[in-house]
């Protein structure tokens, strides 16, 4: 059943706001103006050892005014709901368009979209996480605790509950009108062993992963986790971890689970694609790209198995929408076809200052802002890695390889601003010895550029290995925004990637 | 009606039928300009508020907490608020972090209005820029960055009687600089209370020079390099020690400060220097809250302890762990004294003097690094951390840079670091490029490192 919007958010002036802000707008001599009102209710449990740690209860509202007058963007946002501060709000978006059209000298412009008037989007979730009295919520998440701490080799127990609804209103003097709803929930279990002689710990997180889901993905009511299995598992994948040998540094062939390979395609791919990046609005923040716009269509970015999708589309993905905060209709594009680097994400200034180097005449939709008080930018579509139809099972995959590791779960991430040079951790490493799981190892993290990496991808796993990963906060820009993305993607199998030993790393 | 943050926080203290209760008012008003490729990409001005409520039922078997914020609120939306916070109260039961709401009076600034800031703080900042575009432009530079100016004025009121305001002012400039190629790359930035004393002039020389050395470039491996880390990099280190400062997660045993066989690792030596790592809510130009703001219970914070006086605190004393972040429930767990989160954070070693430059005339061989990048923990047991080098290492040989080099990828702890390092400078501001947009009072001294452990190289440029 299609959800409809919350009645409160609804209940909220913002057609009268809008009107009032953008033919205030248009009297000053803006070209353009959009009008966003956002309200994002947030929910935080965090449990310690079964008893709840702290909580908060958030609700953000505002509104903002976006201005291009005489080529130079204006922004102002405000949070009084107000006729007369939303003009008040326009007339600084215009006065900051003054201001910094001193300082710039390129002429925004912006690609055309088709107008969108009137229309509604509400996500894919069956119960609202905010219509859950939090008493239950606490019940819930107290007896996942609980069933974790009870057993043996388990000293303490973390849990968290986050839950967000997000309320978008959008208008722009073009006509486009959108009003959109998205929940998105995350529940996560993580148990604690320390050795009590030595002071050693360990810890083991649960998989499931943050999804655009209501609370039926908390309580495992969709089928979609199974909590139960996933909970009792915990302690003896964390009584092996603290007993595993160290591995030993070198090269090996990793199967690399989608519970951990989700956050390599974020960073080496989903970021490196970012157009915002290659050209180089994100050098003094978050970084530039390797993936530069005069490689499109020759960039070996990986072997020819390699098949990488954007989208704002697919069902509970976290990056899901049906229009962008520019207005612009949510869609799926490719961004690496064969292993070859065919596709960017786009807004829609980029896409009318780029368009004849990309072939494309409008914004494939990556407009994206974490609040009503920051300007929309350029953010990530749920970046996705395709499985092989018919193809292997993880077990296939991991039977290829004679000497290996299998990587399960994400924990550590780093790579550099260009998004050549990462080393990730995991969960979990299991030994792989002439095709079999051999145990876990400790002290494990694996280290490589990125088109090396992609370029030693063998094999990718079918459909029935394909998860859905991803997080609530990526961050970027400044002032520095978050947003959530999902990141879908099979097993996968890759030859001669390095292996460090941490314990090593840190050895002085 | 348009309230005051005054009468918002009365009203919900008249509105409360909870034993206990701490409303907090966050007002901020922002302004920000963004450029790259020598022109202004974004900008902006915002005003935010804020409204905190936390509610305390006192019950048979201990005492409960919710905690409520809304935005946008109106004289007719605080009752839902505080009956909000107090149903949260009712539904969370006991809370282990219970402790009496702080007790006082009204401060003498209690009835003072926010404090403001708009664009016009940028006044002698927009101009610079402009000029500084101009410059790049005809010498074949880009320049990129960021400047913002924050000011956040809390109001913290209590039915136990506290009355508190605290202007925050928070801004930050950052400029990186490329060559036209983009082969070469350098960065600057600091940290300001008011933005007078930015001189983006200065700023653009200090690229130039940087820019300037990055003419010769070689190719160094991975590697341990006899390293100086600048005031921001050790700042982009110490940030990440101070965050796992917990002292209920020491006393957990799950962190780099925790005890073998319990407890915590205060007493301990860990550093054969004099140096100090302190924080201290009056210290010039890194001025913060002198009381406990506290939005949500967790790991490092109590809402109960919304109120209490901060001063100054050494967390490593003479080289000894002193100290560790505690609500006033992880002292009756450790023992240990009362030492609040401070918002500011500053590391001192005794007898050090001179600049990072003073640092590199000292090295035979080595590396000048300009600031780390995407640090991130790959052991808490050591706190091993992993990240990168950017926008410029260079190389130094007889005490004078001679060149820049590749980038590195590091895996290090700051805590071992504070042991090993060879030399220190003068505890001189540093704004850290990693966190420095979350975290910008620090000040720290440069470091000498003999072996820094440069784990891999990195392409980026």
């Amino acid at each position: 059943m299609v959800k409809q919007i919350d009645p409160d958010f609804l209940a909220l002036p913002m057609r009268a706001l809008a009107e009032v802000a953008l033919q205030r707008a248009r009297e000053l001599g803006a070209e353009h103006a959009d009008f966003r009102l956002e309200r994002i209710r947030s929910q935080d449990l965090t449990l310690r050892d079964g008893r709840l740690d702290g909580s908060h209860d958030g609700e953000d509202v505002g509104f903002s005014v976006r201005v291009v007058r005489e080529g130079t963007w204006g922004f102002a946002a405000a949070v009084d709901l107000t006729t007369d501060e939303a003009a008040r709000t326009a007339e600084q978006a215009i006065e900051v368009a003054k201001v910094a059209s001193a300082m710039s000298s390129e002429r925004v412009q912006l690609a055309p979209e088709p107008v969108h008037d009137d229309v509604t989007w509400v996500s894919a979730y069956e119960i609202n996480p905010f219509d859950v009295p939090d008493a239950e919520k606490l019940a819930l998440m107290i007896d996942y605790s609980r069933r974790v701490l009870d057993r043996d080799g388990v000293d303490h127990v973390t849990a968290q509950l986050r839950q967000v609804i997000e309320g978008k209103f959008y208008a722009d003097t073009a006509g486009t009108m959108t009003t959109q709803q998205r929940v998105r929930i995350h529940p996560e279990v993580e148990a604690l062993a320390v050795d009590g002689d030595s002071g050693r710990f360990e810890t083991m997180r649960t998989l499931a992963a943050p999804a655009g889901r209501g609370w039926e993905y908390a309580t495992g009511a969709d089928g979609v986790v199974d909590w139960a299995s996933e909970l009792d598992r915990l302690p003896e994948l964390l009584t092996e971890k603290l007993a595993a040998p160290s591995v030993e540094a070198g090269v090996y062939d990793l199967v690399i689970d989608p519970t951990n390979l989700w956050l390599t395609i974020h960073e080496s791919i989903g970021h490196a694609t970012e157009l915002d990046r290659a050209l180089g609005y994100e050098a003094n923040y978050a970084g530039t790209s390797f993936a530069t716009i005069d490689k499109l269509g020759t960039l070996q970015y990986g072997a020819p198995v390699m098949q990488v999708t954007g989208d704002r589309t697919t069902p509970h993905g976290l990056s899901t929408i049906g229009y962008d905060d520019e207005g612009v209709l949510a869609q799926q594009w490719d961004i690496v076809r064969d292993g070859v680097l065919v596709g960017y994400q786009l807004d829609r200034r980029m896409a009318a200052m780029m368009g004849g180097a990309l072939g494309v005449s409008r914004s494939n939709g990556c407009a994206f802002a974490d609040s009503a008080g920051h300007v929309p930018v350029q953010r990530m579509a749920n970046v996705s890695l395709q499985p092989a139809a018919g193809g292997p099972t993880t077990d296939e995959l991991i039977s290829r390889v004679e000497r290996g590791i299998y990587v399960v779960g994400d924990k550590s991430w780093s790579i550099d601003q260009q998004r050549y040079n990462f080393q990730f951790t995991g969960q979990r490493f299991y030994h792989i010895v002439e095709g079999r799981l051999a145990g876990q190892l400790n002290d494990v993290a694996y280290q490589s550029t990125t088109t090396d990496f992609w370029g030693s991808l063998e094999a990718v796993g079918g459909p029935q290995t394909y998860v859905l990963g991803g997080a609530f906060n990526c961050g970027k820009a400044q002032p520095g925004q978050i947003a959530p993305v999902s990141h879908g993607c099979p097993s996968a199998l890759f030859r001669g990637v390095r292996i460090l030993n941490t314990a090593q790393e840190a050895a002085q | 009606m348009t309230m005051t943050p005054q009468q918002i926080v009365d009203r919900c203290l008249e509105l409360t039928k909870a034993d206990g209760c701490v409303v907090l008012v966050d007002e901020s008003h922002s302004a920000n300009l963004r450029w790259a490729n020598n022109t202004l990409t974004t900008n902006g001005i915002m005003r935010s508020r804020s409204v905190t409520v936390i509610a305390t039922i006192d019950g048979g078997t201990g005492t409960s907490s919710g905690v409520v914020a809304r935005s946008a609120v109106t004289l007719d939306t605080l009752e839902p608020l505080v009956r909000a916070a107090e149903q949260a109260a009712r539904d969370n039961g006991p809370a282990d972090d219970a402790q009496p709401l702080v007790t006082g009076a009204a401060a003498a600034d209690w009835t003072d209005e926010p404090g403001e800031t708009s664009m016009a703080v940028f006044g002698e900042i927009a101009p610079g820029l402009g000029d500084a575009f101009g410059r790049a432009r005809s010498a074949d530079r880009v320049l990129y960055g960021y400047v913002e100016h924050d000011v956040t004025t809390t109001y913290l009121g209590s039915s136990s009687g506290p009355r508190r305001r605290h202007v925050q002012p928070t801004g930050h400039i950052g400029i990186t600089g490329k060559s036209g190629d983009l082969s070469r790359s350098a960065w600057v930035g600091q940290a300001s209370r008011d933005m007078t004393d930015v001189d983006v002039a200065n700023l653009n020389a200090e690229l130039t020079r940087r820019l300037g050395w990055a003419q010769r470039r070689l190719d160094l491996p991975a590697g341990r390099y006899d390293t100086v880390l600048p005031p921001t990099a050790v700042s982009d280190l110490m940030i990440y020690v101070y965050w796992v400062m917990s002292a209920r997660d020491a006393h957990d045993g799950r962190t780099v400060f925790s005890k073998a066989g319990g407890g915590t690792r205060v007493g301990e030596r860990l550093s054969r220097h004099p140096i100090t790592l302190w924080s201290d809510p009056a210290a010039s130009g890194m001025q913060c809250a002198p009381f406990v703001v506290a939005h949500a219970s967790g790991a490092h914070q109590s809402v109960f302890d919304n109120g209490l006086p901060i001063s100054r605190t050494e967390w490593i004393s003479g080289g000894t762990l002193n100290a560790l972040q505690q609500t006033r429930h992880s002292t009756t767990l450790t023992g240990l004294e009362m030492t609040p989160v401070v918002d500011n954070l500053a590391m001192s070693v005794a007898g050090a003097t001179g600049t990072a430059d003073d640092l590199v005339a000292g090295v035979e061989r080595g590396l000048l690094l300009t600031c780390l990048w995407y640090i991130r923990e790959v052991d808490p047991q050591v706190l091993l951390l992993t990240g990168l080098t950017r926008d410029g290492v260079y190389l130094v040989e007889n005490g004078e840079v001679v060149g820049s080099v590749n980038n590195f990828r590091f895996n290090e702890s700051p805590v071992s670091l504070l042991d090993r390092f060879s030399q220190a400078g003068a505890t001189l501001p540093a704004f850290s490029r990693e966190w420095g947009d979350y975290f910008p009072r620090t000040a720290m001294p440069a470091l000498r490192v003999p072996d820094f452990n440069m784990s891999s190289t990195s392409q980026a440029a």
